[in-house]
């Protein structure tokens, strides 16, 4: 008698040595170790962090090595690790004015308190290849003993602020838990918290470009870097036990705060808005985009139209993660010959009941056509 | 005229369609309209002129339930309880467009579905009642087609393939083919070339009366408004200037802003 | 701290039952309460990040693993067969996760998942259909905007979704959806059935199983209980009508079934077999065979064996 040939449990746990065998490439080259993942590819590691939702040095670099140095696939290992995790409170919220800088400019400002703090950046340099890295063993030439900084850093919006200048944030009536979305399914119009969260998690080269066509008119602000500030800040829990506040640890974090134009209303007079971002890790350009984005997305509770995407909360928030949307660009590839098979059979019937609608017309035409082609 | 016989008529009937009290609606500082009242009755056709900025689109909104007005209440009498249109839920109020309402908009953009076919445009208010028979919807179709003299070879086209006054019958026949009660106009035959004009008035007016349509139509045309209305609201800064019977006021307008607007028309 | 973080006997950490915490799995049960007490309502849910990709049945996944326990049999199918790619990645999920018992016989299993199909053997009271569901939205092509749908459905303001069908009428003759065929639930909700193929939505009315639907990347939850109405929406001059073939099975010779048309070689030549795998099997044992067994062997669909 005939069975049905199943090669497809087989055929599958093949793939899975084929990409461990990629993976490691060329045996004869040594294997990358997470550890050096961890310290020497650190701005990956920080978009994987950012996108993963989740802050852990070491497993953000045991993801780029398991995913062959795949950013949305990392991201994606990190959430399926994170989801697992239990609950144990929330932190107190973080005072970034506290941060011990790294880096910190301003646009806005020449000088202010604390003083530019140009730090590690790419900005200065030349896009031009250190061909010398091709070669390992280089050290890096020892920094001479670093000024001080500043004790007191204060955060340029604060600055305006204190005149009155800047929209004052409020946390909303009882300073409630800000939502989790990834414990509760989201509603529109959403709120801020939503938001931030949202685009903290969200895709850097979506944001980029969203942030990109506001600045090209696809929305309208005038944005000024306020201040962008990168460091590290401490982390800490009130156990319910203890009832005093714990220290976690640090987190190196990028905050970027943006000044945009208000024309004032009836009820405010004119002032200057905020456009917020803060992720984790050295991720300027995330941060830059995120607060793009967030001023864009105050339209609505400023008056403003909102005509562009950047504007909608919607648009946004449903596209703007990265490892829902692979998902769904790639589930394409599963099998959908059922539903294929549907639409054979439809368009098959469609052209053949055309064909047979014109032969009959055709047919009655006949009689009538020959006495026309003898005229 | 034959017209104000009509409404003469119908004004026998003991209680206005549409009650309008006191309304205003401002942006910030800026007055939209303002304060005002009026009532409208079953057949009557009431024109709202003004220059634009006048406030008379701003008022349209507030009465057809699109924009809420800061103050001021609007009532319908469609049932046989006074309904307004502000406090009842959200759902009553667009049940009520899609039914005893229609809205023509100024560009029939606005007002039809452009990638669904005339047909389609025609039949949606009877699937919206619940209508479930293709041949009678069809029908039903063809019937308001040819009303607003569009060729029944036309029903499987898009809109986009229609010239502009043909999109703007075809937009007419879409809301009367729900048989409405109050019809709300803005600015109908705007943006037309002026013999499309014509005749689209010609058909309009002859729909209003057949049916016995009331509709509030805004226009900035004082020809528009003596050709269609029977009584007229005059508009300037958001307020009501002048009101009173169309051949009335157009033919002996009181106020200096009414005079201007007419004498303005009769220079051209 | 739930129980997946307990150190096990060997230390070494190891995931819940069926990967989801408790919390979760709660969380998931009292959406599918709700989700049953209003067939066709789409309930939202915090929809959980899972180890396999958006897309890929997330949904269904999270509804089958708040569900599922030891005394459980579960079949996963894709396209009707249980040895496509998706269904072995599934049923081995379930396997390792939940030491889940599974068969790929419909009548012994308790749980089905399924993507794009429903099994042709009728279904019994007591089993549990899990569909995978990408969109769960059948209004979502006509309105893009979430706040615009919920409001239709919550004042069933359907004429919209009339058109569209209105539309493939006046263009082509007839409704030419498909697959995901819309569907108006106990006389109430439009309800989208997921992309199964319009020939399988008359097994949805009445049966006696419970129906649960999951969309993970929409992070929404809809039931149908056992026993509810389910009508394919049509025009009364135009009623619903299933896809028909003109030749059986080529291996089973059923003329009842879902077809797949699978091309054979190059020369035009294909054979068209049933989707569902299952079906198609038993009826071979039962002894129904189609007229292409023969050179279905000879391209590799199926093998022979001695008895």
């Amino acid at each position: 008698m005939y069975v049905a040939v199943k090669g497809g449990e087989a055929a599958i746990l093949a793939t899975h040595d084929l990409v461990a065998e990629a993976r490691r490439g060329d045996p004869a080259v040594p294997e990358i170790s997470v550890a050096q993942i961890r310290e020497q590819q650190a701005l990956a590691c920080a978009r994987v962090m950012n996108e993963g939702s989740l802050y852990d040095q070491d497993l953000a670099a045991l993801a780029l090595k398991q995913s062959q140095g795949d950013v949305i696939e990392a991201a994606f290992l990190m959430r399926a690790y994170r989801t697992t995790l239990p609950r144990f409170g929330s932190s107190e919220p973080l005072d970034t004015a506290a941060m011990a800088i790294r880096r910190r400019v301003s646009a806005t400002y020449k000088d202010l308190p604390g003083g530019q703090v140009l730090g590690p950046t790419y900005d200065y340099t030349h896009r031009l290849f250190d061909f010398a890295l091709m070669d390992e063993g280089g050290e890096a030439a020892p920094r001479s003993a670093p000024t001080p900084l500043d004790a007191t850093m204060p955060r340029v919006p604060d600055i305006l602020g204190a005149e009155g200048l800047m929209e004052a944030e409020e946390p909303p009536e009882g300073d409630p838990r800000p939502f989790d979305l990834t414990r509760d399914p989201v509603s529109f119009p959403a709120d801020r918290d939503v938001r931030l969260q949202s685009m903290a998690r969200g895709d850097e080269g979506f944001l980029l470009g969203l942030g990109y066509s506001v600045q090209r008119g696809f929305g309208g602000t005038h944005p000024f870097v306020g201040e962008v500030r990168v460091g590290e800040v401490a982390v800490e829990f009130v156990p319910e036990e203890l009832g005093f506040a714990v220290d976690l640890g640090d987190v190196t974090l990028t905050e970027c705060q943006m000044v945009n134009q208000f024309q004032g209303s009836k009820e405010v007079p004119p002032q200057f808005t905020r456009g917020y971002g803060l992720v984790f890790g050295h991720s300027e350009r995330k941060a830059m985009s995120m607060s793009l984005v967030d001023r864009a997305l105050k339209a609505r509770d400023f008056g403003e139209a909102t005509n562009y995407p950047a504007q909608q909360d919607e648009f946004v928030l449903y596209h703007a993660d990265n490892v829902e949307a692979a998902g769904f660009v790639e589930h394409l590839k599963l099998p959908h010959y059922v539903d294929f098979q549907g639409e054979l059979e439809l368009i098959r019937r469609i052209r053949r009941e055309r064909e047979e609608r014109l032969a009959r017309e055709q047919g009655a035409k006949e009689p009538d056509t020959m006495p026309e082609a003898a005229e | 005229m034959t017209l104000h016989v009509a409404a003469a008529e119908l004004a026998l009937e003991p209680a206005p369609l549409l009650s309008v009290d006191g309304v205003s609606r401002f942006y910030g500082e800026r007055i939209g309209c303002a304060d005002v009242s009026f009532d409208l009755w079953p057949g009557e056709v009431l024109g709202i002129v003004g220059e634009s900025g006048s406030g008379k689109s701003t008022l349209l909104r507030c009465l057809a339930g699109i924009d809420k007005p800061d103050e001021g209440e609007v009532l319908f009498r469609g049932g046989t309880e006074p309904l307004d249109i502000y406090s009842v839920s959200e759902q009553e109020r667009r049940r009520l467009m899609r039914t005893a309402w229609g809205i023509v908009h100024q560009n029939p953009r606005d007002g039809l579905r452009m990638d669904v076919t005339a047909g389609g445009n025609v039949g949606e208010r009877l699937m919206d009642r619940g209508d479930r028979h293709y041949g009678q919807i069809r029908e039903r179709a063809l019937d308001w087609l040819s009303r607003v003299e569009i060729a029944g070879a036309r029903i499987d086209d898009r809109p986009r393939q229609f010239s502009g006054g043909m999109q703007q019958r075809l937009q007419i026949a879409r809301v009367l083919v729900s048989e409405p009660r109050l019809v709300f106009m803005d600015e109908p035959t705007g943006g037309l070339d002026v013999s499309v004009q014509a005749r689209l008035l010609d058909l309009l007016r002859v729909l209003v009366r057949d049916l016995g349509l009331a509709a509030i139509i805004v226009t900035h045309d004082l020809a528009v408004a003596r050709l269609l209305t029977d009584r007229l609201m005059v508009m300037k800064d958001g307020r009501v200037v002048e009101q009173g019977l169309t051949d009335q006021v157009l033919d002996d307008p009181h106020h200096a802003y009414t005079q201007l607007l007419t004498s303005a028309v009769l220079s051209v | 701290m739930t129980i997946h973080q307990m150190p096990a006997d060997d230390t070494k950490p190891a995931y819940n039952y069926a990967y989801l915490d408790e919390q979760t799995k709660r969380m998931i049960r009292r959406a599918l309460l709700k989700a049953v007490a209003v067939p066709g309502y789409q309930v939202p849910f915090g929809s959980r990040e899972m180890p396999l990709a958006r897309g890929w049945g997330t949904g269904g996944i999270q509804i089958t693993a708040a569900i599922i326990g030891p005394a459980d049999t579960l079949k996963v199918i894709d396209q009707g067969a249980d040895d496509t790619t998706n269904a072995v990645s599934i049923r081995r999920f379930f396997e390792r996760t939940a030491d889940a018992r599974t068969c790929e016989a419909t009548d012994e299993a308790t749980i089905i998942q399924t993507r794009h199909r429903i099994p042709e053997a009728p279904l019994k009271s007591g089993q549990v259909m899990v569909y995978q569901v990408p969109t769960p939205e059948p209004l979502r092509r006509l309105e893009p905007r979430e706040a615009e749908t919920r409001k239709m459905h919550a004042w069933a303001e359907y004429g919209l979704m009339q058109v569209k069908l209105y539309e493939d009428i006046a263009r082509y003759g007839e409704i030419t959806k498909t697959y995901d065929y819309p569907v108006m639930v106990n006389d109430r909700y439009v309800m989208a059935p997921s992309p199964i193929p319009k020939f399988d939505n008359p097994k949805m009315h009445m049966s006696p199983a419970l129906q649960l639907f999951g969309a993970g990347r929409e992070k929404r939850i809809y039931a149908l209980p056992p026993y509810t109405s389910v009508k394919s929406l049509d025009f009364e001059d135009h009623p619903f009508r299933i896809q028909s073939w003109t030749q059986p099975c080529g291996l089973c010779g059923a003329g009842d079934s879902y077809l797949d048309e699978v091309v054979i070689d190059d020369q035009g030549g294909r054979m068209f077999v049933c989707s569902d795998s299952h079906y198609c099997e038993t009826r071979r044992v039962e002894g129904h065979r189609g007229t292409m067994l023969g050179d279905a062997a000879a391209s590799g669909l199926v093998e022979e064996t001695n008895p």
